[in-house]
């Protein structure tokens, strides 16, 4: 089957510095090692989404181009691409996005839907492409059935689901896109996982054209088996589950505690600095004011006058990046861990004990290890943006030393 | 106390007038005595070296006799030659309280009117933010007036005419009746009680344009460097608290860091970069009081400057009231030797009341306005002689004070732009540090 539009979800050209071993090249978010993984601070499971999936030009690093013709040629060229060695090899066969919100008045209400699009070269797809249109009980419903279908796994969470109406204006753009990001997060993490992914129902979710036919059709069928399923008891193993379900639940108790603190600390430092922005701001007019009183100081002074300005504008840049970028991550860090704590509660799986440890611990495992890069990725980010503040502030003070040394010219 | 071998005072040629008289400095140079053309050359700052090398608390009695406390200060002068010798003879030393430098001061400005006299650091802290004090005894304020008490007195030094002054000296060599001399001399009935009302206006005809321009800047500088000191003080409070704040992600990454694995390690040493970053606003704070000061010397200055146009507006006014009255003496004296009146006067309505005047207490009339008179030309003539000398060599400080304004004023710039510039780089460093840690996570 060729693929269609863009091919794959490839991902995109990485900037061409020569040939070079993979291992040698630089993660792509790590930050300052590309523009754009600087600027792109979602967890792991964006890792190698590119934004368009209209990208033609399919490349190696090195610049060769790549055949896409195949869907086996192009699964080697994600093999190839892997650079994430803490994945143990597992190579991405699945893409999923959630963009474009679109608002739907009907008669009876009005509600907005998203572009749910996905990419796959896994043979339980009919197809290599699906764009479909899902709303927010759509996703709902996924969760549910998620939930019901793989009780020891953990389901990543979704957004809150109501919304105190004359509160939050539910239709506003930034809502929306707030809960877009959290909704694609949401799928993402679902593909990503090597259980969920294959799931029967996330596979209708993204494929199906009507999906409330198929709620209703599955509806009878599942609720006997999920019921079926509840009530099967079986002893259990006392020994070491209860010290494991403590351990981690003390774990994310302390860890969304110190995340907590650290949104608080965040938070914090950008109210200072603003504060400390306020005043630079009535600070850089005055050398100005005073410059229009000299004859040989007014150049030095005005120059004084504008590199603070610049000095301005750098600190309400890196204010801004904290509350658009560094905030929102941490803070869905910490609903996407306290939803966790849930499952960690024996009466759920009383039957498939042996089977939840495993697949609780390999849960576990996994969001571990993403949680790592999350947060190495986080912090490096938040490291740069300070990193590039002073930059800008040093290269203002800098070219300020020519204009103070300069001499007058003899009249 | 003796005073260094080799050293010569005063210009050469003519001395100052009025130098005979123990302890009383010039007022001005005489026109043509070669005084003026003191060069820095001469100045006492480059035969003696001055310090204001401690500071101690001292408790006395004061001049009401209750029990004060107050700090001192150690003034050590060396003679500049016998250090090029490689000799290191020991200083002559003695201690001196503010007051006595302010004693100083306003015998200088009393006596130089015409000099743009350099100003003492301030009497009492202020654009202080939270973090300094304003407590006089303070050991921060007691270290940065010691700087500007020395500033002072190399300023005076440095100074081609002042540096001559007889009291200056002996303010640094002797210890014991200093006081007593300075107010021997006088200067206190001198000065003009009319300069303590900064802002009363005396309506001058002919103001000289130059000094009402200077006046003008005068103002505004001051205006100007108070607001800078104002904002730059809430700039280094606000300062302070972002970097502050920065020392609670050391304790949380730590706490953090206990629980984590892999993660562990990374996170407790970023943890450190960020309070050696919390820590590292103390330094930089403290050398930026530096510059505040170098700023608040200049607002001062603007006040001394401020202060010769005052004068030279006073002598302006004096000198148009001089005339004025001259002119009205003319005029008596013509209505009483014509008998005519021209104007109104009460004199010549009494006499028309009270009957006229014989033809002798005429007579004496006369010649008393005709003494007056006299005296009076002979008056307006010094004192537009007097005015002359002032503008000259007031104009000659002035020109001499911008230039040193403008030199020492891009000094500091330059020296805040090197601060900043090492705020950055410090910066980038510690968030640098803080990155390696992150990507070892």
């Amino acid at each position: 089957m060729s693929a269609g539009g863009g091919g794959l979800g490839t991902p995109r050209a990485l900037p061409s510095s020569g040939p070079r071993a993979l291992r040698d090249m630089p993660h792509p978010l790590a930050a300052s090692s590309s523009e754009e993984a600087a600027s792109e601070l979602s967890p792991s499971p964006d890792l190698l989404l590119p934004r368009s999936f209209a990208d033609k030009d399919l490349s190696l690093p090195n610049g060769t181009p790549v055949d896409t013709s195949s869907p086996a040629s192009s699964s080697s060229l994600l093999n190839r691409l892997q650079l994430d060695d803490d994945l143990d090899g597992e190579t991405r066969d699945l893409f999923v996005t959630v963009d474009d919100p679109k608002k739907h008045v009907c008669t009876m209400e009005t509600y907005i839907t998203y572009r749910v699009t996905t990419k796959t070269t896994r043979a339980e797809f009919d197809l290599p492409e699906y764009s479909v249109r899902r709303r927010y009980q759509d996703f709902d419903w996924l969760r549910n059935k998620l939930e019901e279908s793989q009780p020891t796994h953990l389901i990543p969470p979704l957004p809150e689901k109501f919304v105190m109406k004359g509160v939050v204006d539910r239709f506003s753009e930034e809502f929306v896109e707030t809960r877009r990001k959290a909704l694609d997060k949401f799928l993402k993490r679902i593909a990503d996982h090597p259980v969920l992914s294959f799931n029967e129902h996330f596979n209708v979710f993204l494929t199906a054209k009507d999906l409330n036919a198929y709620k209703k059709q599955g509806m009878a069928l599942l609720s006997k088996m999920g019921e079926s399923v509840k009530y099967v008891t079986g002893g259990y193993k006392l020994r070491s589950r209860p010290l494991e379900f403590a351990a981690i639940g003390d774990y994310l108790d302390t860890f969304v505690l110190k995340l907590g603190t650290i949104d608080r600390i965040a938070q914090r430092i950008i109210k200072e600095e603003l504060e400390y922005l306020v005043e630079l701001r009535e600070y850089g007019p005055v050398y100005s004011t005073w410059g229009g009183l000299e004859g040989e100081l007014a150049e030095p002074l005005e120059g004084v006058s504008a590199c603070i300005g610049n000095c301005c504008t750098a600190l309400e840049e890196l204010s801004d990046d904290m509350t658009e970028d560094f905030l929102p991550v941490l803070r869905e860090y910490i609903l996407y861990s306290e939803s966790m704590k849930v499952p960690v509660e024996v009466e759920k799986c009383q039957d498939r004990v042996e089977c939840f440890n495993a697949d609780l611990k390999a849960d576990m495992e996994r969001w571990q290890n993403n949680k790592r890069q999350d947060f190495r990725q986080l912090l490096m980010g938040m490291a740069d943006k300070n990193i590039q503040y002073y930059e800008k502030c040093l290269t203002a003070w800098e070219s300020v030393i020519p204009l103070l040394q300069d001499k007058p010219e003899t009249k | 106390m003796e005073r260094p071998e080799g050293e010569q005072r005063g210009a050469s040629g003519s001395g100052p007038a009025g130098e005979a008289e123990a302890g009383s400095g010039p007022v001005l140079e005489e026109p043509g005595s070669g005084a003026t053309d003191t060069t820095m050359e001469d100045c006492l700052s480059k035969k003696i070296e001055i310090t204001v090398s401690e500071a101690e608390k001292r408790t006395g009695r004061n001049a009401m006799n209750i029990q004060e406390t107050y700090t001192a200060y150690l003034i050590e002068t060396r003679a500049v030659e016998s250090q090029t010798e490689g000799q290191c003879s020991p200083p002559d030393s003695l201690w001196r309280r503010y007051s006595e430098f302010e004693l100083l001061r306003n015998y200088l400005l009393v006596n130089y009117p015409h000099i743009v006299v350099p100003p003492l650091p301030e009497k009492r802290a202020e654009f202080v933010w939270h973090k300094l004090s304003a407590d006089n005894m303070d050991p921060d304020f007691v270290e940065r007036r010691r700087i500007g008490l020395e500033n002072f007195l190399v300023r005076v030094a440095s100074h081609p005419i002042i540096c001559q002054d007889n009291i200056f000296y002996s303010f640094l060599t002797q210890e014991g009746g200093w006081k007593e001399m300075v107010n021997e001399t006088g200067f206190q009935l001198k000065a003009d009680s009319r300069l303590k009302a900064l802002n009363a206006t005396f309506r001058v005809k002919n103001p000289d344009k130059r000094f009402t321009e200077l006046k003008h800047y005068s103002d505004e500088l001051q205006s100007v460097i108070s607001h800078l000191l104002r904002v730059r003080a809430r700039v280094a409070d606000r300062l302070y608290g972002v970097y502050k704040v920065h020392g609670n992600y050391g304790r949380v990454f730590s706490e953090w860091s206990a629980i984590e694995k892999e993660m562990g390690d990374g996170l407790q040493s970023a943890g450190h970069h960020m309070d050696v970053y919390a820590a590292s606003i103390d330094d930089i704070l403290e050398e930026e009081e530096h510059y505040a000061d170098q700023l608040k010397e200049y607002l001062f200055y603007a006040e001394a400057l401020r202060a010769v146009c005052r004068k030279h507006e006073l002598m302006q006014y004096d000198l148009e009231m001089a005339v004025q009255d001259l002119a009205s003496k003319k005029q008596q004296c013509e209505e009483l030797a014509t008998g005519t009146v021209r104007t109104f006067s009460l004199k010549g309505m009494t006499s028309k009341l009270f009957g006229q005047e014989t033809p002798e207490q005429r007579e004496g009339k006369i010649k008393v306005l005709e003494e007056q008179i006299h005296e009076g030309e002979e008056q307006l003539k010094s004192k537009n002689v007097e005015g002359r000398e002032f503008v000259k060599s007031a104009w000659a400080d002035i020109e001499r004070f911008k230039e040193q304004k403008n030199h020492d004023l891009k000094e500091a710039l330059i020296n805040y732009a090197v601060m900043q510039i090492s705020m950055c780089k410090k910066g980038i460093q510690v968030w640098t540090n803080a990155k390696e840690c992150f990507s070892k996570m």
